[in-house]
């Protein structure tokens, strides 16, 4: 792939992308105060987290054969963000609860699971 | 607040980010080059692209040597979830001004949660939005450059780390919740989250996800607005 080639497909990927993250601001530029668009403000931001936090673990597979699956994709999954949230409703702070969380999934991903 | 202190409140406030868009990045590097994407190419897609399963995905639709037309589809579709993060944040980004294509430009899933979340009961200024917004895109280049840099040769035994954006994402939930003290929309994304993982292929599954939210959410609004009318004679 030459140069030229290159820098026209990353110019295709990035106008792309920021097509989908622009459109709603040109397009409904004058709406913002519409009750629509604030009743989205407000409830849709809660919602996507909520989305992110089943997406981040769609992959959770609880057994493997028959026995509790221990790999990176099983458990350790479940019991560190428990870890999170526990950490979280207990101290709740977010940096705390972040690093004890993934503290906790690096040790099981690396000592336990993967033989 | 004095700058130095904002800059400051920013880093810490990233800070989970940079855990994620390190060792993200750094993969996304290390992909660029096996599939034979100069260094600075890959540099370029982190400067201008700027988004995460995005670039992923175009490493990969380069490497199979897809059409233009099909690469624009593609992102596209990949990144259309993006469209209703800006409608929840037209009202937000009203008079950014200078820093407003920026915030446009930067909002991937992960800027898009700090700035919803962050800020307690007062919204985020618009600059402390664009030193997180920055910042976080900052991560992500430092961390296409290290794994440019690096190869495939990892000193530090990094498995596992990227859970650090799952955590993040749990732990804006929770804020969420506190903050709003309702169920509802929870309620309706666990529902069209775990209909979506049970249905849809995953390269689909945000997207229908969010989308459907979307819409349930609108009919939401005008049922209130119904009831509303019902009872006001």
């Amino acid at each position: 792939m030459s140069t030229a080639d290159l820098l026209v497909f990353i110019a295709v990927c990035a106008t792309a992308t920021f097509a989908t993250r622009v459109l709603p601001f040109v397009a409904l530029a004058r709406q913002a105060e519409h009750p629509l668009i604030l009743h989205l403000g407000r409830y849709l931001p809660p919602a996507v987290m909520m989305i992110l936090v089943i997406y981040a673990l769609r992959d959770f597979r609880p057994l493997t054969d028959g026995r509790l699956n221990v790999a990176p994709d099983g458990w350790p999954l479940i019991l560190a963000s428990l870890t999170v949230v526990v950490l979280h409703l207990w101290r709740r702070h977010a940096l705390l609860s972040i690093a004890g969380g993934t503290g906790a999934y690096m040790a099981m991903v690396q000592l336990g699971g993967t033989p | 607040m004095p700058k130095r202190h904002a800059w400051h409140e920013a880093s810490v406030t990233t800070l989970p980010v940079m855990f994620g868009y390190l060792p993200l990045g750094a993969a996304f590097g290390i992909l660029a080059i096996e599939v034979g994407i100069p260094a600075w190419g890959a540099l370029l897609m982190s400067l201008v692209i700027y988004a995460g399963a995005g670039q992923f995905l175009a490493v990969a639709l380069l490497a199979a040597g897809a059409g233009l037309m099909e690469v624009a589809v593609a992102t596209l579709m990949l990144n259309s979830r993006h469209l209703f993060y800006g409608l929840s944040l037209l009202k937000r980004f009203q008079g950014a001004g200078w820093r407003k294509p920026y915030l446009i430009f930067a909002l991937t899933d992960e800027t898009y949660s700090l700035l919803t979340t962050h800020g307690g009961e007062r919204d985020l200024d618009h600059a402390q939005a664009f030193r997180l917004s920055l910042l976080n895109q900052l991560w992500w280049v430092l961390g296409s450059a290290a794994g440019v840099l690096i190869g495939t040769t990892l000193t530090f035994d990094s498995r596992g780390i990227e859970f650090a954006l799952t955590a993040l994402f749990i732990v804006l939930t929770l804020e969420q919740a506190r903050r709003l003290r309702q169920w509802l929309p929870f309620a309706i994304a666990l529902a069209t989250g775990l209909g979506a993982v049970a249905l849809l292929p995953d390269r689909h599954l945000l997207l229908g996800a969010i989308g459907a939210t979307t819409l349930i959410l609108l009919a939401d609004h005008r049922r209130r607005q119904t009831q509303r009318e019902a009872l006001s004679p």
